[in-house]
């Protein structure tokens, strides 16, 4: 079976150079990854910044070359045939302001439908659609600088989809947009694939409920790793026979995370602080393992203000994953670099 | 709507000169775009004069001024050519945030390069005209019209911009591999060269260990086929290539810039390369 994208052991390794009399360190962004992508698949790549999806999705399109493995997209080599992959693909990435400022949006949309040999009466036709789909239509002829961030990357969306490419590469689509905008192009993805099961498209995200929404299948990577590959939902049942709480309580007094990690029948315990109260979510062996939790905050004085169980979510698969929750990695990190 | 053949480069050079164009027209309005391309190419002849004036007492009517002033006017073209090819690569990567889409786009990258280099090419056409202009109206440059030999001109105008075009395709390479933006790297390359070209003065006046860098270098034979061309009948003021014909110079002139065309060619595929294994492609300094 020929897929859309096929990887096979791909591994890339970063050289970051220190000063001129140190060795060049080593970052491992991708190892060992194996993922195959059906053609009318809307894959999702899950995990926190830092994880390695834009590396893939670099190597994907030609961007970077891969230490070591292969990866093939729209039937051809991306390191042995770049040519022939380019004019199948297309790629948006989120959270930047690309484009020409001192051209119009529909100038600077018109210009990349014709570097893909488009006609420009049917680029024309198709500029005019997706600005309407996206809510950008009546800003088609100002400057793109004229644009703010979101306005410009609802912009760098249309440039995506423009081309009608066989495979469409997304990354991190809705970061920096509005929800309102988020969910508009949440949806125009999902339309945009089920219209066509030729086409295929690949998403990276950090955002779980986009990723659930979305895909139909979702790859969980960490540290360069594919960890899980499956349907959210089949994702979802590893953690059917486990049962998941939520609990709002009040600031944990000295209480360590460990002293409810050390509960037999706690599987994991991830807390967020908030504004004069603290969210722990724990995954539980069986559901009378909750009497020993709320014990050990009785005696910690640790007031419980609400307490909820719920369905399995991604975030859940992710946390028994990895043993961390995105936020909780991203903010570690966040403390790391400062 | 797959690309096919040849249509891939055309297209490349094509989108890319208008994109260039729009780039480097639309920053003013157009009567202060004007006004700009016609004061600074005579604002820059008139350092030149004033400093020949200096050293001269004025004496404009000597062959040597008119050699020097029009090697000076088509030394415009160096800079523009080579800065407006390589410079696209930091405009694209760093200003405009669009090398990478561009990049997974069918384009032929080095086509690209070289169509971005077209507006500054036109610019710079304007500029040495306007230059010329100023010299034969109001500084006694001695410009025959009837004396000019225009095949000579013309054809050693071509292979000059050809040539200056793989020199800036070279540079756009080596762009791709510098992680910080140079701003000014084409024209302090321009200008290093300026020194080792006969642009104003001859070879001769160079250390003999620096010498040969002249003569290795296109430009040299290139500004001294384009003012034989124009001002022949004074060739006789620099003594460089004095004993070299129009034709001697001209096959120098071929061979070193298609010796160019396929270092360039070889050079930015390698650098091309090596910024792909080493991500830099797409990198963006926020400087």
């Amino acid at each position: 079976m020929h897929f859309a994208i096929e990887t096979q052991n791909l591994c890339r390794i970063y050289k970051i150079r220190g000063g001129k009399k140190t060795e060049p360190k080593e970052l491992l962004a991708l190892e060992d990854v194996n993922l195959q992508i059906r053609h009318g698949e809307l894959f999702g790549l899950l995990g926190p910044n830092g994880a390695g999806k834009t590396t893939l999705i670099k190597i994907l399109t030609t961007l970077l070359a891969p230490t070591s493995g292969s990866a093939i997209v729209a039937g051809f080599d991306v390191v042995k045939n770049p040519e022939k992959v380019r004019p199948r693909i297309n790629m948006v990435s989120g959270g930047e302001s690309s484009g020409y400022g001192l051209l119009t949006v529909r100038e600077n949309l018109w210009m990349f439908s014709q570097f893909y040999g488009i006609p420009s009466n049917i680029a024309n036709q198709r500029i005019k659609q997706l600005l309407d789909i996206v809510g950008l239509s009546d800003r088609i002829n100002s400057k793109s600088s004229d644009l703010s961030t979101g306005l410009r990357q609802k912009m760098n969306v249309v440039r995506g989809f423009l081309t009608d490419p066989d495979v469409l590469f997304l990354d991190e689509p809705t970061l920096g947009l509005d929800v309102g905008a988020s969910r508009e192009i949440r949806h125009f993805i999902r339309k945009w694939i089920d219209d066509d099961q030729t086409r295929t498209l690949l998403l990276t995200t950090h955002y779980m409920v986009e990723a659930d929404e979305l895909c139909d299948r979702v790859a969980i990577i960490n540290q360069g790793r594919v960890l899980a590959c499956d349907t959210p939902a089949t994702l979802k049942h590893r953690l059917q026979g486990e049962a998941i709480y939520r609990m709002e309580v009040s600031p944990l007094n000295g209480t360590n995370l460990q002293d409810f990690e050390s509960i037999a029948g706690v599987h994991k315990v991830t807390h967020r602080a908030q504004d004069g109260f603290s969210i722990l979510e724990l995954i539980l062996a069986q559901d009378d393992v909750i009497s020993s939790v709320v014990n050990t905050m009785t005696a910690g004085n640790i007031h419980i203000l609400n307490l909820q169980k719920r369905e399995p979510t991604l975030e859940d698969v992710f946390v028994d994953l990895v043993g961390k929750s995105i936020e909780e990695m991203e903010s570690d990190a966040d403390i790391e670099s400062t | 709507m797959r690309a096919t053949s040849l249509k891939p480069f055309v297209r490349s050079f094509h989108l890319a000169a208008w994109l260039g164009w729009q780039i480097e027209s639309n920053w003013a309005d157009p009567f202060l775009f004007a006004i700009y391309s016609i004061i600074k190419p005579v604002s820059a002849a008139a350092i030149l004069v004033v400093m020949y004036s200096v050293i001269t007492h004025g004496n404009f009517a000597a062959p040597i001024f008119s050699y020097i002033y029009l090697g000076n006017a088509f030394y415009i073209f160096v800079g523009q050519v080579m800065t407006g090819i390589s410079w696209a690569v930091i405009d694209d990567r760093e200003h405009y945030k669009t090398m990478k889409y561009l990049y997974i786009a069918p384009v032929h990258f080095p086509t690209y390069l070289l169509g971005r280099g077209v507006a500054r090419f036109i610019i710079a056409a304007f500029s040495v005209l306007i230059t010329i202009l100023f010299g034969v109206l109001f500084l006694k440059v001695q410009i025959d019209l009837t004396e000019v030999n225009w095949l000579l001109f013309f054809v050693s105008l071509m292979i000059g911009v050809i040539m200056l075009a793989m020199m800036g395709l070279i540079l756009a390479g080596v762009l791709m591999l510098l992680v910080h933006h140079e701003f000014g790297i084409g024209d302090a390359i321009a200008g290093a060269l300026y020194l080792f070209s006969g642009a104003v003065f001859p070879l001769e006046v160079l250390p003999t260990s620096l010498r040969w860098i002249g003569f290795v270098n296109p430009i040299t034979y290139w500004l001294e086929l384009l003012r034989r061309s124009l001002v022949g009948q004074v060739a006789q003021a620099f003594p460089t290539l004095s004993t070299l014909s129009n034709m001697q110079i001209l096959i120098i002139l071929i061979t070193l810039s298609i010796t160019f065309t396929i270092i360039s060619g070889y050079c930015f595929r390698w650098c091309e390369n090596l910024a792909r294994e080493r991500g830099l492609i797409d990198v963006v300094t926020n400087y």
